[in-house]
């Protein structure tokens, strides 16, 4: 039997002690008696002295700070733990169980102060800890060696004057009492529990019931345990638990009431320090075999959940809450979910709810990835739904919730339904339109960190599909993208460009393009209010060629459908304004120009009007696009591309349509191209252009060859001159059959060619006293082989000859400057036409007759 | 041994999105001492993708590159070879062997390299080699139709090239290789 006191708070007199039997009385009474401050008149431990010079000079120093008051508060608490605990020792050396009673309160004594603040009691309590760990062994040895019964010693320690040491004691003896097994653990533990009400000063209470706590942990009687009992054991188990959990969490809070209203804060951050004491209980809890699924659904659960939310306590209710969550396992939680959940609502206004609800979200996300075999689990307690409408109660609860926290909650939501139900869009839209529900009404975001959550939001779905085709299908996704503000919108875009180029994914019908189109709008054209001066030159660079790349991906192999598909992109990208055309403008016409070359290979009956898909029908629409790129201007890219559409068209066999191509080419070569290096580049271009049509008739095609021609010889210098007049030579002769072959005019190009290359040779003498174009009359005696040996009749080995001497006499000179290039290049000319003789057969006799030195 | 990647053509992003990735993932940093590219690339970040692969880069202009520093012709000097760089626009007709083989003497080159066309070519010319790596891409031409993307890598070793030439098709990685010796009287 246990023999035990009831005291109902301490430093009062015993007013009911229980009618049992009797030491406990007179203790008390000595006890009481006893001076406060006992360490006087005794001797000083040996560092006593130091300790007290240190303590003056700090007090010097400050002296009227609280911190030091608190300083030397603790320093005296430690010193008088240590001087008892010296004393304590000693009696524990000589056996003398008395005295190490005696001093082992009186060092206990020293937690009763009321003046230190958490984090510093905490260290007074810790030093009186490890001393208790000592006593505790000595208790063991002296029951083991028989010289006192642990129900006598039980009975002994209550003799303690005090209410705290007392109980400090009688929990230390009791640890000894439940491994001795002389009295069943549940008895033991259901007393010191119930003593330790004894105790209702907050601070002391909790570090009183932690150490209570700590002694028990390994000798509750758990099932399996070898402290267990009979059949109910493990409800005495859970009910110790419980009930000090509650216990503390009542101390906990009532802290919070204690004191001065000024000090409040203080006392938040005080409490947040002592939390995890309270925790401790939930993890013990845990901890405990017996705990199975039924016990935590019937009893540990709702036992702890009523705790929680009848506290009524801000910190308390969002450190539990967490606890729970983080310490039970994810099956018991998916199990439980209904009574979890149903206890967010009647959480405190200001609780920081959705951090918790996200944190049990992403658990049993992470339980739902980590295997699929749990994934019926969440089915079966329709986890989704209970979900959804939790988090609908907690914003309705909380109207005062700021819009990041109820997207977190959204974002937390959509990650764990794409990990339980991926198959489930209809999921994902009803998450998306909820957030939609919460920002109606609102403007546009301007919280960033709301506005990265949204990103969140908008990103996951993405990266689990990999498919943005998925994503369109979702109609609230567009209606959560206009709450971002311009910048996020673009970022968004750029988010989903990048996946659709990372994935490949093609996007193949003109209505997922104009939905696309919509999401990236903010790349697509200036947003209102926008502002140009803002945008870095680079960024807009990279986000354009992203645009450009884009165009690749939109594709069908239905002609029909890729026509669509032009109209819309063409419709959307000519909104750009002049600064976007220049980057999207070729992207659209290469796309087009692909799917002429794939109608080309189709039969030629393709002209019916009834067809829409025509080569013509795409032509015009790519006229207009490139229309609006030359009145950007950027009439260089304009010529090129008109360029291209004449190569196209030639082939297509439209002669009207590859004429008018040529037609605007030349317009924008007359009238936009001032730039002479342009010229070079854009003249070269026309000639070779015009060089491959082989579908013009002849007077287009004198039109075009006389106006090439006539710009090759205007161009502003004289080599430039000549060497786009001898390629203008190519113009009139082709390989093809029934080519071009005109050896009249081959003829006149290189004599009009040569006849400028020595006007610049006069005009560099006259200028600057030197050649420096006899590397000119080489590539024209090149060109003239080229044309040898295509057998133009008019030129023939005398012709060349005369030219090689011409060249002989250039360089000979006497005011040329042997240039080592030109040199080499006239070497490796005439070593062409050795190599040529050397050939034998007809070509080998052409050459026969040039002499080379 | 050295070893010089050639491409051009890429149009990014005018008329392809990406280089092949199954070209990306041959291509890496440190295997390469020099790349030649003959233009068209046509923006910047390839520009810098192809530096990250080695630095020695050497760039003509092709008609769609913006950056006005890239020279129209270009020769440098591999070990016992001479290499001339252009991208073709201005030697007209395009792609015609003759005409390419007067520039080849114009520039005294053993191998000369051109785009434009996209299409891989590689002809012994007159004891030197002209070679087209074609398009990188396998960018839309005007001139060659079903272009497969393309690149070239030259093992230059004394006397000796081996030219290895990449193609994609159906995607598949496909490797062909030209051998060229040097003749030591090709120059003075």
């Amino acid at each position: 039997k246990i023999k035990y006191v009831r005291r109902t708070e301490e430093n009062t007199t015993p007013a009911s002690i229980q009618a049992k039997p009797a030491p406990s009385g007179t203790a008390h009474a000595r006890s009481n008696s006893a001076p406060r401050r006992r360490r006087r008149g005794r001797p000083d431990p040996p560092h006593q002295a130091a300790r007290m010079a240190a303590a003056s000079a700090a007090k010097r120093m400050l002296p009227d700070g609280g911190a030091d008051d608190e300083e030397r508060w603790l320093a005296e608490g430690i010193a008088g733990v240590q001087q008892n605990a010296f004393y304590m020792h000693r009696a524990l050396d000589s056996n003398n169980l008395k005295d190490a009673l005696k001093y082992s309160a009186q060092m206990l004594s020293e937690l009763r102060t009321s003046r230190l603040s958490p984090h510093k009691y905490y260290e007074l309590y810790m030093r009186a800890f490890d001393e208790m760990r000592k006593l505790e062994m000595f208790f063991r040895e002296e029951t083991r060696r028989g010289s006192c019964s642990v129900v006598d010693l039980y009975e002994l320690v209550q003799h303690a004057g005090n209410v705290l040491p007392r109980l400090y004691l009688l929990c230390t003896v009791g640890s000894v009492y439940i491994k001795s097994k002389e009295a069943p653990a549940k008895d033991v533990l259901k007393d010191l529990v119930e003593m330790c009400r004894g105790i209702q000063h907050p601070l002391r209470g909790l570090f009183l019931r932690s150490y209570l706590s700590q002694i028990s942990r390994d000798k509750l009687p758990d099932i399996g345990s070898e402290y267990e009992g009979d059949a109910d054991s493990i409800n005495d188990a859970v009910e110790f638990v419980l009930q000090n959990f509650i216990e503390m969490n009542k101390l906990w809070v009532r802290m919070q009431h204690q004191g001065p209203v000024r000090e409040k804060e203080k006392r938040g951050k005080e409490r947040n320090e002592l939390r995890d004491l309270v925790g401790k209980n939930l993890h013990v809890l845990s901890q405990i075999e017996g705990v199975d699924l039924d016990m935590y659904k019937e009893t540990v659960l709702p036992r702890i959940l009523e705790q929680v939310v009848n506290c009524k306590d801000d910190l308390a209710q969002f450190y539990l809450m967490d606890c729970i969550i983080q310490v039970f396992p994810d099956e018991y939680h998916l199990q439980t979910l209904e009574t979890l959940l149903s206890a967010f609502p009647q959480l405190q206004p200001n609780v920081d709810i959705k951090t918790v609800l996200s944190a049990l979200m992403d658990r049993l996300s992470n339980y739902a990835a980590s295997s699929p075999e749990v994934l019926p689990e969440f089915l079966q307690v329709e986890a989704f739904a209970k979900f959804s409408n939790a988090i609908g109660k907690v914003i309705e609860a909380q109207p005062d919730m700021p819009v990041v926290g109820a997207v977190t909650l959204y974002v937390s939501l959509l990650t764990f339904t794409l990990r339980v139900h991926p198959d489930r869009l209809d999921y994902v839209d009803q998450v998306l339109g909820a957030c939609v529900k919460k920002l109606s009404g609102k403007a546009k975001l301007e919280d960033s960190r709301a506005t990265k959550q949204i990103v969140a939001l908008l990103s996951a779905p993405l990266e689990k599909y990999s498919n943005i085709v998925t994503a369109l299908e979702l109609s609230n996704y567009p209606r959560v993208m206009d709450y971002l503000d311009n910048a996020t919108t673009k970022v968004m875009a750029v988010v989903i460009i990048q996946s659709i180029m990372k994935n490949t994914t093609c996007i193949s019908t003109s209505d997922k393009i104009e939905a696309l189109f919509d999401l990236i709008k903010g790349l697509i054209k200036d947003m209102d209010g926008a502002q140009d001066d803002e945008l870095d030159e680079e960024d807009f660079k990279e986000e354009q060629n992203s645009v450009a790349r884009l165009i690749h991906m939109l594709h069908n192999d239905d002609h029909e459908e890729m026509l669509k598909i032009l109209c819309t992109v063409q419709k959307h990208i000519l909104q750009g304004g002049p600064k976007r055309l220049t980057f999207t403008v070729p992207s659209l016409v290469f796309s087009a120009l692909k799917l002429v070359r794939r109608l080309q290979g189709q039969d030629g009956d393709v002209t019916g009007e009834d067809v829409p898909a025509t080569p013509k029908k795409i032509f015009q629409i790519l006229h207009q696009t490139i229309e609006a790129l030359s009145c950007v201007p950027s009439p260089e890219l304009a010529l090129r591309l008109y360029l291209q559409c004449a190569e196209a068209a030639n082939d297509c066999d439209l002669e009207p349509v590859a004429y008018e191509f040529f037609t605007q080419a030349f317009i924008l070569y007359e009238e936009e191209i001032a730039d002479s290096k342009a010229q070079i580049t854009a003249i070269h271009l026309i000639i070779g252009t015009l060089q491959r049509m082989n579908i013009f008739g002849v007077e287009n095609r004198d039109t075009l060859t006389h106006k090439t021609t006539g710009y090759s010889a205007k161009l502003l210098k004289k080599p430039d001159q000549c060497r786009a007049v001898y390629a203008c030579s190519h113009l009139f002769w082709t390989d093809d059959q029934d080519g071009i072959m005109d050896g009249e005019r081959v003829l006149l190009c290189l004599k009009r060619a040569l006849r400028i290359a020595n006007a610049a040779q006069q005009m560099a003498n006259a200028t600057r006293g030197s050649s420096g174009s006899v590397t000119l009359f080489i590539e024209i005696l090149n060109k003239y082989l080229y044309f040898f040996e295509k057998g133009i009749p008019q030129i023939t080995n005398t012709v060349i000859q005369d030219l090689i001497e011409l060249i002989r006499t250039e360089k000979q000179s006497d005011n040329t400057v042997a240039d080592p290039s030109t040199e080499a290049f006239f070497a490796s000319t005439l070593r062409y036409i050795e190599f040529q003789k050397q050939k034998g057969g007809s070509i080998g006799e052409k050459y026969e007759q040039i002499k080379t030195t | 041994m050295v070893l010089v990647l050639a491409l051009g053509d890429l149009h990014n992003p005018h008329r392809a999105p990406d280089l092949p990735a199954k070209f990306k993932s041959m291509l890496v940093p440190g295997k390469i001492q020099h790349i030649i590219c003959t233009g068209n690339l046509c923006n910047k970040e390839v520009h810098d993708y192809l530096k990250s692969l080695c630095p020695d880069l050497h760039i003509t202009r092709g008609e769609y590159d913006e950056d006005a520093r890239y020279p129209e012709t270009k020769t440098l000097t591999i070990g016992q070879f001479k290499l001339g760089l252009c991208h073709g626009h201005q030697v007209v007709p395009w792609g015609d062997l003759d005409s390419l083989a007067m520039l080849q003497r114009q520039l005294d080159v053993d191998i000369l390299v051109t785009g434009h066309t996209h299409q891989f070519k590689a002809y012994k010319h007159e004891g030197g080699v002209v070679i087209n790596p074609g398009s990188a891409t396998g960018a839309y031409s005007s001139i060659t139709y079903d272009v497969n993307p393309s690149f070239v890598l030259m093992d230059i070793d004394g006397l000796r090239v081996v030219v290895y030439v990449y193609e994609l098709i159906d995607g598949e990685v496909k490797v062909d290789k030209i051998d060229f010796k040097k003749t030591a009287t090709t120059h003075a």
